[in-house]
């Protein structure tokens, strides 16, 4: 398969030098240094490797690099700005949303989706978006109060 | 012998023990070359104090003999407080609650703590995080030892200041005089400058009681929670080093199979890759993971296996078949609510049938269920001729590294296990199976290599929580009162298996059978508690249902515990017993229990249809009583956390396997609990400042299952005695 040289993260063009037949997860990880995006399962189950390829959650441990182009791609990183956390990150701080939180870049990369396309989600609509990705640990009542709260801090920017 | 028997019930055992023979080599070293100047404060065990006090030749006290310090605090020149410990943070977020002991002690700020864990060469030697042993043991111990680190550096002030010592306030990492202006204060950094001074605590240490605790007891936020929402924090899968390549085993094709022939000829062309091939130790490293993949996939190999593997269709008839000779452990008489006298050595209790106006027998089961921790088994190792370095996710830092030395055949010394706070254990990952494959790895190839294991690796080659069998014939009289209990547990363990509630002197018979284990069976979160608080719960709810009495009282009736008693209250209260239900299909049930020094009480709400097959856990309300309470937010995340993980076990998950293989490796086949799956939870903590803490993660596990279960029952009539209990929908 072709090789990919280089992808948008995070809005900047990066020089890559990999075979186009790898995940996305593989390259950003291992390649980049992106490693807030986490291996959970490989198998598109569990959530943790959610990143936003032009705004839409994806997949990035079954997505391979090759199909990519010029799509940006966010990942968890690249979510604070000049030292300033996004009202998710904090929401999820304040709700203590979060034990191992292994899922926690994935969850709040779901979240940052849904919220950018329905800026007042109700929890069933919360429940809807978010029940591809797994939290072991069970902290699921504490991320939805995290998401509404990270809602109402971003409606009143 | 099947490879599973040697590890029968090995967590049980682990867990049990004292864990207190201590052998750290980082004792030996000179502290403060290591550390710089300043104030150290070390933790000798109550087993340490004993050794000592019966072994002259160790040297007394202060003379830093290796075998006996489970935990130390430096205060270094700058005022810097860091504290060493073997624990290892999971998400359990000990990392906070131990931060907040010693803050509490030194009257300094949680951020002005650096917490090293779970780092071999920097840390005391530490069995395991398993066991809730960390909050009653380690927390502890680290009170203890930060308040003996306040009370020198109050002695060094009164000098430094010409002070009388009575006068003298500590707060914010400084030392006032009661009287003087505030700049007459001296800084921890001023008084440790140039020092080289260590001092030994023990047991002894007074420390502040529960009720003046202000930062302890309080909802401290997770200490580097900001590295968790960043993406920053780097877990073991997470990290790499310099020149790292990626390894990939190659499976067995069934458990017990035998390599008969292999040819790795067609890996060994592919372009980056090497086989490593050491005995039944074969597999590939490669510069990337999926190169490994395909390289490890192109490997052709015959296996033998072995044949009449049981399966999990038969599984129950399996376990009580299969009884170890000599397994049988427990007796009559040992009940801890029922304050009952042991079994005399005539064997007259156990023979002597009690009388009662009403028996019940009945059988209840629990599956096979896999931890699934989201991050799964992985390690770096960094293979030099004079240091082994590996960087995994272990609950057993020491354990891990001895079995890397066995493995290995190179001494402890020349090993270094590091833990980075990980993705999740719940009991199952006492193991360091990735780190000694990296580290096998390393040392063929000669450069540092990470070992990730898959979802299907996680699933096929970690071990289970134990299936079990569990017989309940109980004796009951009409007017509520429990005349006997006799328990027989097969396999899945002892943890749980006495009854809290009251029966007359002798009447309560426990016995644990040992089995043949065709899993891998190891520890997992309140271990067999779950399975045991299942089984008890469900059979009061049936013989409170057979005497037709209220299943709250008909258990209050019963209760002699006071803390028992209270949660259950507590419960209740909360969750709003005997209110009328909305419609037909909802129910609701109860139960509780006690477990490693906690107290537990579930309410659940169901709406359950028997014509759809569905069920739906719409509510739950525990009532949680682990004495004084360290962390109010953080205890109520965890209580949380385990009934949602709870509520996997009890409706869903469950291993499934036939002819030595796992038959749903895979996150689509085996459903863990997800947001769809989420009741509206509530949280009743009962702050007991008057009694020592607890740990906590674990027993709040116990109560969801039969809650769930009797709630089932409220809702449809249907008694379901079998964990999960609707893996395929509710059948009428």
């Amino acid at each position: 398969m072709s090789k990919v040289a280089e992808l948008q993260v995070n809005g900047k063009t990066v020089p890559v030098n990999a075979d186009g037949e790898r995940s996305l997860m593989s390259v950003l990880r291992d390649d980049l240094g992106l490693t807030g995006t986490k291996f959970g399962c490989g198998e598109a189950q569990c959530g943790a490797c959610t990143v936003l390829l032009d705004g839409t959650p994806t997949r990035s441990c079954i997505f391979p690099v090759g199909q990519v182009g010029q799509r940006k791609i966010a990942t968890i990183e690249g979510l604070e700005k000049d030292g300033h956390l996004h009202p998710l990150q904090e929401a999820f701080l304040k709700m203590d949303a979060m034990q191992c939180a292994y899922c926690t870049s994935g969850m709040i990369m779901s979240a940052h989706a849904l919220l950018q396309k329905n800026s007042d989600p109700s929890e069933s609509e919360i429940i809807r978006a978010m029940a591809g990705n797994v939290c072991r640990c069970g902290v699921y009542q504490r991320i939805i109060a995290a998401i509404r709260e990270g809602a109402k801090t971003l409606q009143t920017k | 012998m099947n490879p599973a028997d040697a590890q029968l019930l090995k967590p049980e055992l682990e867990e049990m023990g004292p864990g207190l023979s201590s052998r750290s080599e980082v004792t030996r070293r000179d502290f403060f070359k290591t550390l710089g100047s300043g104030v150290m404060v070390l933790f000798l065990t109550p087993a340490a104090l004993a050794q000592e006090a019966g072994n002259a030749g160790r040297g007394g006290r202060g003379s830093q003999s290796p075998a006996e310090i489970s935990a130390w605090l430096h205060i270094g020149e700058d005022g810097t407080v860091t504290v060493f410990t073997g624990k290892t943070e999971v998400g359990q977020n000990i990392r906070t609650s131990l931060t907040q002991a010693v803050a509490e002690e030194l009257r300094v700020a949680v951020s002005a703590i650096k917490m090293v864990m779970a780092d071999t060469d920097l840390v005391p030697y530490d069995a395991g995080t398993f066991g809730s042993q960390t909050t009653p043991q380690m927390a502890s111990r680290l009170h203890r030892v930060a308040a003996a680190a306040r009370e020198v550096l109050l002695d060094m002030a009164a000098d430094y200041l010409k002070a009388d010592r009575a006068s003298l306030t500590v707060a914010d990492g400084k030392i006032f005089k009661a009287d003087a202006d505030r700049n007459q204060a001296v800084t921890f950094g001023q008084l440790t400058k140039g020092q080289k001074f260590t001092k030994t605590v023990d047991n002894s240490t007074v420390v502040t009681p529960a009720s003046k605790w202000t930062i302890a007891g309080t909802s401290v936020p997770k200490v580097d929670g900001r590295d968790f929402v960043t993406g920053r924090h780097k877990y073991s899968s997470d990290m790499k080093l310099p020149g790292m390549l990626f390894a990939k085993r190659l499976r067995p094709a069934t458990f017990g199979a035998k390599v008969v022939s292999v040819d790795t000829t067609a890996a060994e062309a592919m372009e980056g890759a090497k086989v490593v091939h050491d005995g039944d130790f074969i597999g590939v490293v490669a510069p990337d993971s999926l190169q490994a993949e395909h390289a490890v996939n192109a490997i052709k190999v015959e296996w033998s296996a072995p044949t009449d593997q049981p399966s999990n269709a038969n599984i129950f008839d399996y376990l009580r078949q299969n009884v170890v000779a000599g397994g049988g452990r427990g007796g009559r008489g040992e009940g801890r609510g029922g304050g009952t006298a042991p079994a005399g050595a005539d064997g007259k209790g156990a023979s002597a049938a009690p009388v009662a106006d009403q028996t019940l027998k009945q059988s209840y089961t629990v599956a096979y269920i896999a931890h699934t921790p989201l991050e799964p088994r992985a390690a770096v190792a960094d293979w030099k001729e004079d240091k082994l370095t590996v960087w995994t996710g272990t609950q057993r830092p020491f354990g891990v590294r001895g079995d890397l030395a066995q493995a290995l055949g190179i001494p402890n010394e020349r090993i270094r296990v590091i833990v980075p706070d990980t993705g999740s254990g719940y009991g199952g990952k006492h193991t360091g199976e990735a780190a000694i494959e990296a580290a096998r790895f390393s040392r063929a190839v000669g450069r540092p290599v990470k070992v990730v294991w898959t979802r299907q690796e996680e699933f096929t080659w970690a071990y289970f929580r134990p299936a079990g069998v569990i017989d309940i014939t109980s004796g009951v009289n009409k007017d509520g009162s429990l005349v006997s209990w006799d328990v027989a547990n097969y396999q899945s363990g002892n943890s749980g298996l006495q009854s809290p509630y009251h029966f007359p002197a002798g009447n309560q018979k426990t016995v644990f059978h040992q089995t043949r284990a065709p899993l891998a069976i190891g520890s997992y979160r309140a271990l067999a508690s779950t399975a045991n608080h299942f089984a008890r719960e469900v059979h009061m709810d049936e013989l409170a249902r057979m005497l037709k009495m209220d299943p709250l009282e008909f258990r209050l009736k019963n209760v002699v515990d006071q803390r028992l008693l209270a949660v259950f209250e507590a419960a209740a209260k909360a969750f709003g017993w005997g209110a009328a239900k909305a419609t037909a299909g909802h129910g609701f049930g109860i139960a509780g229990g006690t477990e490693k020094n906690s107290y537990i009480a579930t309410c659940a709400e169901v709406l359950a249809d028997t014509a759809s097959g569905t069920v739906k856990v719409l509510r739950a309300v525990t009532a949680f009583d682990c004495g004084a309470v360290v962390n109010p937010n953080h205890l109520k995340n965890q209580i949380e956390g385990a009934m949602m993980m709870g509520l996997g076990g009890a409706l869903f998950e469950a291993i499934e396997f036939k002819d030595g293989m796992i038959t749903n490796p895979h996150l689509a086949d085996y459903r863990v609990p997800r947001f769809t799956d989420l009741p509206k939870m509530e949280v009743v903590l009962i702050d007991r400042k008057d009694i020592a803490s607890a740990g906590a993660g674990e027993t709040p596990i116990v109560g969801i299952a039969p809650a769930v279960a009797n709630a089932i029952f409220d809702a449809t009539n249907i008694r379901l005695r079998s964990m999960p209990m609707v893996p395929d929908g509710l059948k009428g």
